[in-house]
């Protein structure tokens, strides 16, 4: 997506957010909910914004009860749900899988993430959710967890890549950074990448804080994970020498990432990020059906 | 056939089929596999491989004796051997002789180095590259086979 498609949609999701719709844009219209992979936030989200744009949803269910199951492809499944609704969301465990389902498919799909790839509803929210607090100019956002397999924070940084002068701090165990095709497409866009060890080393520099989870399955070894997660902790300690009006995002769900003292500060915007999922598929779907 | 001589390397003429010279150092054999001629083939073929090239620097060489080869081959050529020349010989004569391309977009040719990429399931779907700056990019997920890689590894 370009920065001004991308500005419009936010643009669009401020007002859904306000309050400004009828709740008839979406009447007479259905999404189908196509999740191969667990999901409670994207979904339910998902489905709340077409239900309050008056619009209806179909839901996959679980996999284990369709035809996939009798071993139908993806594009068999997409090429027939087309022609049951107006429009897809689709979460799929392998990468591309979206890109696949749009080629196919008689109606738009919604990329509702692709195995380590892409997550672009995702990103929109959390542009959302910083652009509440800032601009989103001449700011340093620290990205903080597994940045080689979480798709959160690769959509995160190629659209930030489109604002002015965004700094990204990456601040990831030995194995778990950017792979090197995104470092270096990153650096081609012009984005300032500075690593960092420890999170206490970053900390004070940044506007923004996006944690994110850590799989316990990507470390060699139990106490391999066990030590990095003690010692990247977010805690109300190492937020005492953050910047005033930083903020701290994490797509959620949390483990341990983010210590529960963390959620009474002002500073905590984690849940709000989540609540801003709806207003923001609000939009793309108004955008996509309308 | 082949025989060094003080200032180079003379490879005897064919009468009928395709020379595909200037190919990159080393990459020889990765057109013959391109080409599937491999081990116990009854084609009769002419490798040499790191020559001295009249452009300077070393070459690899392929004849092939009655054989023209399709635009798909070409185009795999192009990938490991972006400078190659292809001469078609009929009668002992260069009938037709072109450079390579490296197509904008390569499809169903190179196989995604990303083991979960949709391209390496059973759905009907082929694989689509197009060529980046740093390399070969997936069009489905983004994956890139840089330069540094080995892209015959990948056909």
């Amino acid at each position: 997506m370009e920065r001004e498609e991308i500005d419009k949609l936010l643009c669009s999701a401020a007002a859904f957010d306000r309050g400004n719709y009828t709740g008839r844009e979406l009447d007479g219209k259905l999404l189908a909910v196509l999740f191969f992979e667990p999901s409670t936030r994207t979904r339910m989200s998902f489905s709340s914004a077409m239900m309050r744009l008056g619009g209806k949803i179909l839901n996959l269910g679980s996999v284990e009860a369709t035809s996939i199951t009798k071993g139908e492809t993806l594009s068999d499944t997409i090429r027939v749900i087309s022609g049951y609704c107006d429009a897809i969301v689709l979460r799929h465990p392998k990468e591309g899988a979206a890109r696949l389902a749009s080629e196919v498919a008689s109606v738009p799909v919604i990329n509702g993430g692709d195995g380590a790839g892409q997550h672009p509803s995702q990103t929109l929210l959390d542009l959302f959710t910083i652009r509440e607090s800032m601009r989103i100019e001449n700011i340093d956002v620290g990205l903080q967890g597994d940045l080689r397999y979480g798709r959160t924070v690769h959509s995160l940084a190629f659209a930030l890549a489109k604002y002015n002068n965004v700094r990204i701090h990456t601040i990831a165990p030995d194995g778990l950074d950017f792979p090197r095709y995104i470092k270096e497409d990153l650096l081609d866009v012009g984005v300032e990448l500075i690593p960092h060890d420890k999170i206490e080393e970053a900390v004070c520099e940044l506007d923004v804080l996006y944690v994110t989870r850590l799989q316990r399955e990507r470390f060699p070894d139990p106490v391999a994970f066990a030590n990095y997660a003690s010692t990247y902790r977010i805690t109300p300690s190492l937020l005492e020498r953050a910047k005033p009006g930083m903020i701290v995002l994490h797509p959620l769900p949390r483990v341990d990432e983010i210590d529960p003292a963390v959620d009474a500060l002002p500073c905590a915007k984690y849940f709000e990020q989540a609540h801003n999922g709806v207003p923001i598929r609000m939009a793309m779907l108004n955008e996509v059906m309308n | 056939m082949v025989r060094t001589i003080s200032d180079g390397i003379v490879i005897s003429p064919i009468k009928n089929g395709t020379v595909i010279d200037h190919i990159t150092p080393g990459e020889g054999l990765t057109v013959l596999r391109i080409l599937g001629i491999r081990d116990g083939t009854n084609v009769t073929v002419i490798v040499a491989s790191n020559v001295t090239s009249s452009r300077g620097g070393r070459k690899d060489m392929v004849k092939i004796e009655n054989r023209e080869l399709l635009k798909d081959e070409v185009d795999k050529i192009a990938l490991v051997a972006p400078d190659a020349t292809i001469s078609i010989i009929r009668n002992f004569k260069v009938s037709v002789k072109k450079p390579v391309e490296v197509p904008k977009q390569i499809i169903g040719v190179i196989k995604c180095p990303n083991p979960n990429c949709i391209t390496n399931t059973k759905e009907p779907v082929q694989s689509r590259f197009v060529v980046h700056p740093r390399g070969f990019r997936c069009q489905y997920c983004d994956s890139l086979i840089s330069c540094e890689m080995d892209i015959g590894d990948y056909i």
